[in-house]
């Protein structure tokens, strides 16, 4: 069985390092709809390619999180980045894909990903 | 209804994470003898009045504002009825709730357990304040994880620190592995 070493291997390792990993209010929030539609319609897989790129690519300052029902069901798997300062984008019909592109395009060059956005759908 | 019944349990432990819960314990049981599966979640969140207990399971309620169809308690209800299994809930208000949905491991219907620890994972590094203990068993083997356990170790190290996140997920996988031998269920 995995046992807890490794955990206190990182606790010790990580000694020290803590403030600079501390969330501040200039971070980017990356918000999927996690409701029932969301979960249905293949929102996991989304969220997981979106935590685990912010997590190789380092990006210390997004967060990304979860959340409920938004409202707009049929548009679902939906990635809202909330950026301080700047009008919130809402990208729908979100894939594993896709949410990539947003890592690269959006969170890392600056450049919302005009297709993928919820005005484009509507239309 | 989902297509996997790790989606079922990430879909009612997020009820749980709206009531507020604090502790939400998720257990998983094989016994392929007994021809079951069984799936208990317990939650310490606000729980329900008995008017709202009753009501749970109908399509047409739910507490959102948003729309006004609540899916996933129905959903999860109907997954284990079609294979001849049993579902119930029980709640207290200011207590908390319970759901305990079984299911006739080899019946036709019984949809697949599936993706199980990125269920378990997911709800552990995106619900950063909330504690969980997940318990996985299978024909009497069985591990846990409770991040009770790992918070007293981290201290205030976050859960979704990389090192730690790909910690979860491992500890998740090859304890699995090693109680279920790789059986696809």
């Amino acid at each position: 069985m995995k046992s807890l070493e490794e955990l206190r291997a990182i606790r010790e390792s990580m000694q020290g390092q803590i403030g600079l990993r501390s969330e501040n209010s200039e971070q980017i929030r990356v918000v999927v709809g996690m409701a029932t539609c969301g979960i249905a319609s293949g929102a996991r897989p989304v969220l997981t390619a979106l935590s685990d790129a912010v997590l190789t690519k380092g990006l210390s300052n997004v967060t990304v999180t979860q959340t409920g029902c938004i409202g707009l069901c049929k548009y679902e798997p939906i990635v809202e980045v909330i950026e301080p300062g700047k009008e919130k984008v809402t990208y729908v019909k979100m894939t594993p894909e896709k949410a990539l592109e947003v890592v690269d395009q959006h969170l890392i060059k600056g450049q919302v990903v005009k297709k993928y956005t919820i005005a484009e759908a509507i239309g | 209804m989902l297509q996997e019944l790790s989606l079922h349990i990430l879909d009612i432990v997020n009820n749980s994470i709206r009531a507020n819960a604090t502790l939400v314990e998720i257990s998983v049981c094989i016994h392929r003898d007994a021809d079951k599966l069984s799936i208990v979640i317990t939650d310490n969140g606000c729980g329900m009045t008995k008017e709202q207990l009753q009501k749970v399971t109908d399509p047409f309620y739910t507490t959102r504002t948003t729309r006004d169809i609540g899916l996933g308690v129905p959903f999860f209800r109907q997954a284990a009825l079609i294979t001849g299994g049993d579902f119930s809930i029980t709640s207290e208000s200011g207590v908390g709730t319970t759901i305990k949905a079984e299911f006739r491991l080899s019946h036709i219907d019984r949809m697949p357990l599936g993706d199980i620890n990125s269920t378990i994972h997911t709800l552990i590094v995106t619900n950063k304040l909330v504690d969980f203990l997940y318990t996985y068993e299978f024909d009497g083997r069985s591990y846990h994880l409770d991040t009770r356990e790992f918070r007293k170790i981290l201290g205030d190290i976050p859960m979704d620190l990389p090192e730690v996140s790909t910690f979860i997920m491992e500890y998740l996988e090859e304890n699995q592995r090693e109680v279920d031998g790789g059986y696809l269920i």
